[in-house]
């Protein structure tokens, strides 16, 4: 008896293992959820050198540093690494790190398959790198990729370019596969799914979008696939096929994405306005019907992005009317938001501003978004700069924005120390500014007729390309200032506490911080304080 | 733990089914896609051989069809219709056709894929005979008239007064010499 | 000196945005009917998002300043409210509501493409555009004309930098024009924004879209469709004449013709083919295979030295006539008139030290089978 108590308090107890194969067999949530936010960090940076090569392009008119071939790579492989390498993964990285540590359970369900999902990731983006180094350059069709250009009239890499596509939508696929299954079957016994919180719930609703679109995405590079080198032709209007069954295919994919891309940004802003205006979430039904009915109006609006490619009328009022009625769920979320900062007791702590800069950001993005839908308006604005705005202000400020938030509002709790709140809110002033003045320019540049994916203009857009590019350098600089804070705090910092803020409510901050290596090994007592409806 | 893994292997299960059907589904958007544009008209898609209806002829009316040919990239025939437009009433049956040539010395095969501004009139317009339904074989010089019987259905909304059926014709020549080239020569690749 | 003259240039880069400082704020008013409904749309949404932006955020920068902790606010406790929230759900419909029936009907507008008195083909090509003009024998290609020196900083850039083309479309003020717009290999997007008219053109189908313009008038406008390398060296200028001038232009294309039979018909010197030639080549080959001929590396093959362009002379005509299937090399037998063809093929087999030798206007006219 004895020995057999002995044996378990050892598994369960122990410890990480030691050096890199900690790192390369860890099947922990919070090693892999550490893996995930760093990779993305890196390729935060990789596809930040990447813009900051097209911004130093577009400074002045002319060309002076790079050749067009070379600017259509950048812009490709900026816009993939952000959004597969940079975003996805460390949304990832958040749910690892923080759905187990919510739902009152020890790990996720599937830890093996956890490690394996994180893993691909870096063979994903080593192969896709490597196509710049390829005869011929990378991928230089865009990151929607539109056909032909993306097949009779790629480059030869655009076959690693297809296969690095393919493991990446494994990659999420599985990690989607693992937040539901830790989600329905790992909650804490009593926990009811609309006890869970906001970040939970946003992200269940992703995974189930990542699970439905992420093959569709997977059948459209196999189609373009056959279509290069097995002689079919999906996309080639010889052989019977139609180049625009590309884009619509590609947007079916597309737009549900550009959710995936948001939603759990939505659910770390619902979890930090609370927390800071020490006040009880206004409307949490309301924020769980919202998310839900986005999540399905993203699978009706897809050739919104498709406006000029010469759909019947039906077609465009159809697809102009579901577009806007997605402006509805999004107003009821910021109307929430808001509501609960209305009459509470708010502190500005980095996470609060970040968190706030989003809330007005991200509806400006919506703004434009709302214009974008406009079909005939849109017919000035497609493929401009003011798209270009427009999804920038939804994917920095939005984004980008609230996972900045997360890692500050959770890394007391991860490192067991406190960050540097001097240096917390000068990255934040730098960033908010830098990503103004990048961005704000961009509006007026699309209204002027700037195309977008163009590396030399004409005279009339100089000025404003000028302020974009001083804005771009000015953010990309200052996030140095988050990996030196994020450093020194993992090194060292003032001790937090468990519950690290005065108004924090959830499952997370009743483990001290930082958390033990298996988050709760005894499932927890619930009560009203630690609930999402708290 | 055995307990947990249970409900863990049927989730699982239902998830990695939904996303192999999903991954089906896209290749079913294909048909879709197809059937859909039968419907709409949509890219002019529509394969109208039924039969001739002169039930609802309507002399009457008067219905321009323009025709246009475009040649596709590097397909170096001399590709034009025989007349660039026809004035005809709704349910009468008109030939023309579209004029091709050769200049190369060598023979290669070309294939027609229709298109017709505005979408909505697709589904109205429908070819008795088209060139477009077979590959076009044409040996180096020579010349051929390629014929096109058609009907303008007389159910076409009152609305449309102008058809444009337009031709793209594509090089599908078998690739023999050039492909060797290409995988030889690199930088015979196109961007 | 050279050196110095560049240090001046780019100098004179840095003050040259300034002196023509726009700072254009706001999308046109355009010059159609359309081009203004578009406006109007544009700027009513615009200030129902301003009228929104102002409420929402309003009520934002309230409760950042007023509940603040620092200024001993004490949490409220309520987090729902059925009526309310209801409310927010049901106003926001009707303000898109109320934007949506404008929208329509400017839609609507849009599609009506009946009764237009001409119609142009518009094709777009890797990276020209090229204008035809059902029923009147018009058939020609728009280029760009920005010199490459300009382009590569070397000289002062001109007011029109990357909006000039050689021959631009040209339309009749006061008259409906119907544009057919399809492309010859990838896809391209008409755009001009005075027009409110932005159309893609994809390979294999055919696109409609129509404008009518009240006043003559020069409108210009760029491809807004990635398609490639030089997407972004592809303008369109689009210019609007009076019925008179319209018709003049007319009989100036019949003419231009039948000045182009007639310097196929009589006799070019190898001198003037080598420099009608340069001028051919930096029109339509320079984009790819570059000024020294030595192309892009594993993208666009060299001519400088290449045994097509020493040796064998009817494999080099064949190739540029009817182009390379499979590749960019696109059929130049339909863009350029026969002396041209003949002038840009010596040129490419004289210059950059290639010695293959002239070919006459002669040979090419035998290879058109014309």
């Amino acid at each position: 008896m004895g020995s057999v108590e002995h044996a378990v308090s050892e598994t369960e107890q122990h410890g990480p293992a030691k050096g890199i194969t900690r790192w390369l067999y860890t099947t922990n949530h919070k090693d892999i959820g550490t893996l995930y936010l760093l990779f993305s960090l890196l390729m935060f940076f990789v596809g930040g050198c990447m813009a900051l090569t097209i911004r130093a392009e577009l400074f002045q008119p002319g060309l002076q540093l790079i050749v067009p071939e070379f600017f259509n790579q950048m812009t490709t492989m900026h816009g993939l690494i952000m959004v597969f390498g940079a975003v996805m993964p460390a949304f990832v990285g958040l749910a690892n790190w923080m759905i187990p540590m919510m739902v009152g359970a020890p790990d996720m369900a599937l830890p093996r398959m956890n490690n394996w999902s994180f893993w691909i990731l870096p063979f994903a983006f080593s192969m896709m790198l490597s196509t710049l180094f390829m005869a011929g350059g990378g991928p230089n069709f865009g990151w929607t990729f539109y056909a032909p250009l993306s097949t009779t009239y790629a480059p030869p890499s655009v076959t690693f370019f297809i296969f690095a596509v393919h493991m990446m939508g494994i990659s999420s696929i599985m990690g989607a596969i693992n937040v539901i299954a830790t989600i329905l079957n790992m909650r804490a016994p009593g926990m009811k799914l609309m006890d869970m919180p906001l970040f939970v719930w946003t992200w269940l609703i992703t995974a189930f979008l990542l699970i439905a679109v992420m093959p569709v995405l997977a059948g459209v590079v196999t189609m373009m696939l056959m279509d290069i080198h097995f002689d079919t032709s999906f996309f080639n209007a010889a052989g019977g096929g139609d180049p625009v069954l590309f884009q619509h295919v590609f947007w079916f994919f597309g737009h549900p994405e550009v959710y995936i891309m948001i939603l759990p940004a939505f659910g770390v802003v619902s979890e930090i306005i609370p927390t800071f205006a020490r006040k009880r979430l206004f409307g949490y039904v309301s924020m769980v019907y919202a998310t839900s009915s986005i999540a399905i109006l993203s699978f009706i609006v897809w050739a919104h992005h498709m406006f000029t490619v010469g759909m019947p009328l039906a077609g465009e009022l159809f697809f102009m009317f579901t577009t806007m009625l997605i402006a509805v769920p999004t107003g009821v979320k910021v109307f929430n938001w808001i509501a609960t900062m209305f009459r509470g007791s708010m502190t500005f702590e980095t996470p609060m501003l970040f968190a706030l800069a989003f809330v007005v950001l991200f509806t400006i993005g919506g703004f434009s978004g709302l214009m974008l839908a406009i079909a005939p308006a849109d017919f000035q604005y497609h493929d401009t700069y003011f798209v270009v705005a427009h999804f920038h202000y939804v994917l920095v400020p939005g984004s980008i924005f609230s996972i900045m938030a997360a890692a500050y509002y959770w890394l007391p709790k991860w490192t067991g120390h406190m960050y540097n709140e001097t240096m917390g809110k000068l990255h934040f002033w730098l960033s908010f500014i830098g990503v103004n003045v990048t961005f704000f320019p961009m509006h007026f540049l699309g209204l002027a007729g700037m195309p977008r994916r163009i590396p030399d203009y004409a005279l009339q857009f100089s000025d404003f390309n000028m302020v974009a590019t001083f804005g771009a350098f000015l953010f990309g600089f200052s996030q140095l200032i988050f990996v030196y804070n994020l450093v020194c705090c993992i090194r060292s910092g003032e001790k937090a506490t468990a519950r690290v803020w005065e108004g924090s409510h959830g499952l997370e901050w009743t483990l001290p911080s930082p958390p033990p290596y298996h988050s709760f090994t005894e499932p927890p007592e619930l009560d009203k304080n630690n609930t999402g409806q708290s | 733990m055995s307990q947990q893994q249970q409900p863990n292997r049927t989730l699982i299960i239902r998830l990695i089914a939904g996303a192999v059907l999903m991954f089906g589904f896209g290749f079913l958007l294909v048909p879709l896609y197809d059937v859909f544009c039968q419907v709409t008209g949509l890219n002019g898609k529509v394969l109208n051989t039924g039969p001739v209806q002169d039930v609802n002829a309507d002399p009457q009316r008067r219905v321009r069809v323009q025709f246009i040919a475009v040649n596709n990239e590097s397909m170096p025939w001399r590709f034009r219709p025989e007349q660039s437009q026809l004035t005809v009433y709704p349910g009468q049956m008109k030939q023309t056709a579209f004029i091709a040539m050769n200049p190369t010395s060598s023979t290669m095969i070309g294939q027609a894929v229709p298109s017709v501004a505005p979408s909505e009139a697709a589904e109205f317009l429908h070819k008795v005979n088209c060139f477009c339904f077979e590959q076009q074989p044409l040996d180096a010089g020579e010349q051929r008239a390629m014929p096109l019987v058609f009907v303008i259905d007389a159910a076409l909304p009152e609305h449309i007064k102008t058809v444009t059926l337009s031709y793209t014709l594509f090089d599908i020549t078998p690739d023999t010499g050039p492909v060797a080239a290409v995988t030889e020569e690199p930088e015979r690749r196109n961007l | 000196m050279r050196c110095n003259r560049r240090a001046l240039l780019y100098a004179g880069f840095f003050y040259a945005p300034l002196a023509s400082a726009d700072w254009q704020l706001n999308l046109i008013e355009g010059a159609t009917e359309i081009s203004r409904s578009v406006y109007s749309l544009h700027m009513v949404i615009f200030y129902i998002c301003v009228a929104i932006a102002v409420v929402v955020f309003g009520v934002m920068f309230w409760s950042i300043f007023w509940h603040r902790k620092s200024r001993g606010a004490k949490a409220a406790h309520f987090h729902e409210s059925t009526w309310i929230e209801i409310l927010w759900t049901i106003i926001p419909v009707a303000i898109l509501v109320s934007m949506a029936v404008p929208a329509s009907t400017t839609l609507i507008q849009m599609y009506d493409k009946n009764n237009a008195e001409l119609d142009i083909q518009i094709t777009g090509y890797q990276w020209k555009w090229r204008y035809q003009y059902l029923d009147q024998d018009i058939d020609f290609f728009s280029n760009l004309t920005t010199p490459a020196d300009q382009i590569s900083n070397e000289a002062i850039k001109g007011d029109n930098y990357l909006l000039e083309v050689d021959r631009p479309m040209v339309i009749p003020a006061g008259k409906k024009v119907r544009f057919l717009i399809t492309s010859n290999d990838v896809i391209h997007s008409w755009w001009v924004p005075a027009l409110a008219v932005k159309k893609d053109a994809v390979p294999g189908f055919i696109n409609e879209a129509w404008t009518l313009v009240d006043q003559p008038g020069i409108y210009r406008g760029q491809c807004a469709e990635l398609c490639g390398k030089d997407h972004g060296f592809m303008p369109i200028v689009v210019e609007v004449k009076s019925a008179e001038d319209y018709q003049l232009w007319l009989q100036q294309q019949g003419a231009l013709k039948l000045a182009q039979q007639q310097s196929a018909e009589r006799d070019w010197s190898v001198e003037e083919l080598m420099s009608r030639g340069e001028e051919v080549y930096k029109q339509s080959c320079l984009a790819c295979h570059q000024a020294e001929g030595q192309g892009i590396p594993n993208v666009f093959p060299a001519l400088a030295g290449s045994p097509l362009m020493n040796e064998t002379v009817d494999e080099h005509i064949d190739v540029v006539l009817n182009g390379r299937s499979g590749t960019a090399m696109q059929a130049f037998a339909e863009q350029l008139s026969a002396s041209d063809l003949a002038a840009v093929i010596t040129y490419e087999r004289g210059a950059w030290g290639n010695q293959g030798g002239a070919v006459s206007v002669q040979q090419i006219k035998e290879m058109l089978k014309e």
